[in-house]
C-alpha cells in the first residue's frame, strides 16, 4: 500500500495546515454484495496519527462511518516552513502506510 | 426484548467503564491514546459510546463548539463535517450520528499545540442529528445539528 497518502502541508504565521487524503475502502461490514448477497467483511482506517519533530500532534480514531477514501484536516501552532511531518495510519487487518511531507 | 443481548450491552457497558478508570489512573495518557478505543466504537447509543470515549456522558450544549455540516446531504455516503472550538485547552474531539448502528464516528486527540479544528468526511444512513463532543479541561461540551439526506440523489 505504497503512496496511499497525499498530503497539503502549508505553513502560515506559524500556524500550519495540513490535509490529506487516504486512499481506503473503508467497509463497514454491514454493506452486502448486491449479486451474491454476502455481507462484504469489514475493512475500515482504525487510526491515523500524525507527528512533528517526535511529538504526536493528532491521533484520531475512526469507525467504519467514515467516508471511503477519507479526508482529513486539521492545524497546528508552533511550526515553520521546513519542518517534517510523518502521517501513518493502521486499519482493522493490520494494513499500514505512513508517509512524510515537508511544510511549505 | 431479548434478554442475552440485554446482558451482553451491560456486560459491554461495565467493561468500557473499567477501561476508561484503567486508563485514567495507571496508564500514561501516550499509552492510553495509543489503543482503538473498541468498547467506545461498537457502543449502540449514544450515552454509551461518549461515556466510553470520553469518560463520562455528562456533556452540555456550548456555542463555542462549531459544528459545520450540510443541512441537507445529496449523498449520505459523503458529509462534509467540521467541528471548531474556541475553548481553551481541548483536549479531544468526538462526532458522533445518532441513528448510526454504531454513533461514534470518529475521536481526535489533540497535541498540545493543536488547534481545535478538524475536518472529515462522514456517511449517514438516514436524517440524523451529528453531535460533536468537545473534552476541554476535563468537562464535556457538544454541539449538534440535524443532517437531511436525500435518497433519490437528485438534491431535492
Amino acid at each position: 500500500m505504497a503512496n496511499s497518502i497525499k498530503v497539503r502541508a502549508k505553513v502560515k504565521d506559524g500556524v500550519a495546515s495540513i490535509k490529506c487524503l487516504i486512499s481506503h475502502p473503508m467497509e463497514t461490514g454491514v454493506r452486502k454484495d448486491k449479486k451474491t448477497g454476502e455481507k462484504i467483511p469489514a475493512h475500515f482506517i482504525q487510526e491515523v496519527n500524525c507527528e512533528s519533530g517526535g511529538k504526536s500532534v493528532l491521533n484520531a480514531q475512526w469507525n467504519g462511518s467514515i467516508s471511503r477514501n477519507p479526508f482529513l484536516s486539521f492545524a497546528f501552532k508552533g511550526a515553520k516552513a521546513g519542518d517534517t511531518i510523518k502521517i501513518s495510519w493502521v486499519d482493522n487487518k493490520g494494513e499500514s502506510d505512513s508517509t512524510e511531507a515537508t511544510l511549505k | 426484548m431479548n434478554q442475552n443481548r440485554r446482558f451482553l450491552l451491560k456486560g459491554t457497558l461495565a467493561a468500557s467503564a473499567a477501561g476508561v478508570a484503567i486508563s485514567a489512573g495507571l496508564l500514561t495518557p501516550k499509552a492510553a491514546m495509543a489503543a482503538w478505543a473498541k468498547d467506545a466504537f461498537t457502543a449502540t447509543d449514544v450515552n454509551g459510546a461518549v461515556t466510553a470515549a470520553m469518560g463520562s456522558a455528562d456533556y452540555t450544549e456550548s456555542g463555542e463548539v462549531k459544528l459545520k455540516a450540510p443541512d441537507i446531504a445529496e449523498n449520505g455516503a459523503v458529509v462534509p463535517v467540521t467541528v471548531t472550538s474556541s475553548l481553551a485547552g481541548v483536549e479531544s474531539i468526538g462526532i458522533l450520528v445518532s441513528t448510526n448502528a454504531q454513533p461514534l464516528t470518529a475521536t481526535f486527540n489533540l497535541g498540545a499545540n493543536t488547534e481545535a479544528d478538524v475536518s472529515t468526511r462522514i456517511k449517514m444512513g438516514k436524517t440524523a442529528d451529528v453531535i460533536a463532543v468537545v473534552k476541554a479541561g476535563g468537562k464535556l461540551y457538544s454541539a449538534r445539528k440535524q443532517v437531511k439526506v436525500t435518497i433519490g440523489g437528485c438534491g431535492g
